[in-house]
């Protein structure tokens, strides 16, 4: 995953801000990035079907199938913490594997914020 | 056809693999947020393939580092990047995911909870940008 963050250019904040600046400098990289990723993820899912993994005793997929306010909630403050820095998660963590001081600050404080929400939900 | 689209679409293949890979191996959704939070939590049994895939996630960055040079640019400074890297962190638990999560997984299995979380922090990401050019941020 860490390499195809890197070609793709996802590890750059600025490519992902161009692609949420659709009124602005639109840069659309981001939309051939899933449409990479999508492609292979559904026909790969298609290919392994319920087939028993190969490390773990089973698939474990997630549960929940109705939409709740907690997800969209979720969604958002994600969506808005996303646009400010044009980091999430996977990208971040890499920047920290390229020693990058402003990678590093948005992981602590993404894990502080990860540890913060998981006592609220635990309420 | 700009070379940037070719490129992102073949990284972007590259991490659908990944997760191909680990849905074969591992039978589980590959959400770098999920993956990540449940690391703060007690190990259980699935707590040393989640930290080998963030090592790898890391490390990979580390080595690639080394091979060739990788353009960044990180214009979130300081209070900006503390507050983007808090929303991100609690908003992703809160909502269940993030875009590998949701916006490749979820949506390759046509989850209706992802394509709705996808188009909800997609539209939530393009506002936020919009507000920062409107204010000259």
């Amino acid at each position: 995953m860490s390499v195809g963050l890197i070609i793709s250019g996802m590890v750059n904040p600025k490519k992902v801000i161009g692609f949420l600046d659709l009124f602005g400098h639109f840069d659309p990289t981001l939309a051939f990035v899933m449409a990479g990723a999508l492609t292979i993820t559904a026909i790969g899912y298609r290919l392994v079907g319920n087939s028993k993994p190969l490390l773990s005793e089973n698939i474990d997929l997630p549960k929940k199938k109705e939409i709740d306010s907690l997800l969209i909630l979720g969604a958002a403050i994600f969506g808005v913490g996303w646009g400010l820095a044009g980091f999430c998660p996977g990208p971040a963590l890499v920047g920290v594997g390229l020693g990058l001081q402003k990678a590093i600050i948005f992981v602590f404080f993404m894990l502080v914020g990860m540890l913060l929400a998981r006592k609220f939900l635990e309420q | 056809m700009n070379i940037s689209y070719v490129y992102g679409f073949i990284g972007g293949m590259l991490i659908g693999a990944a997760g191909v890979i680990l849905y074969w191996f591992n039978g589980r959704i590959m959400g770098v947020s999920g993956i990540t939070s449940r690391l703060l939590a007690k190990p259980d049994k699935d707590y040393w393939w989640r930290l080998a895939f963030i090592f790898g996630l890391v490390f990979g960055g580390f080595i690639c580092k080394t091979k060739f040079p990788v353009t960044v640019v990180i214009n979130a400074s300081g209070f900006g990047l503390i507050v983007a890297g808090l929303l991100v962190g609690v908003g992703t638990v809160i909502g269940s995911g993030c875009t590998s999560g949701h916006g490749i997984c979820g949506m390759a299995r046509l989850s209706k909870r992802s394509i709705v979380a996808t188009i909800v922090f997609m539209a939530a990401g393009i506002l936020t940008v919009w507000i920062k050019r409107v204010f000259g941020v």
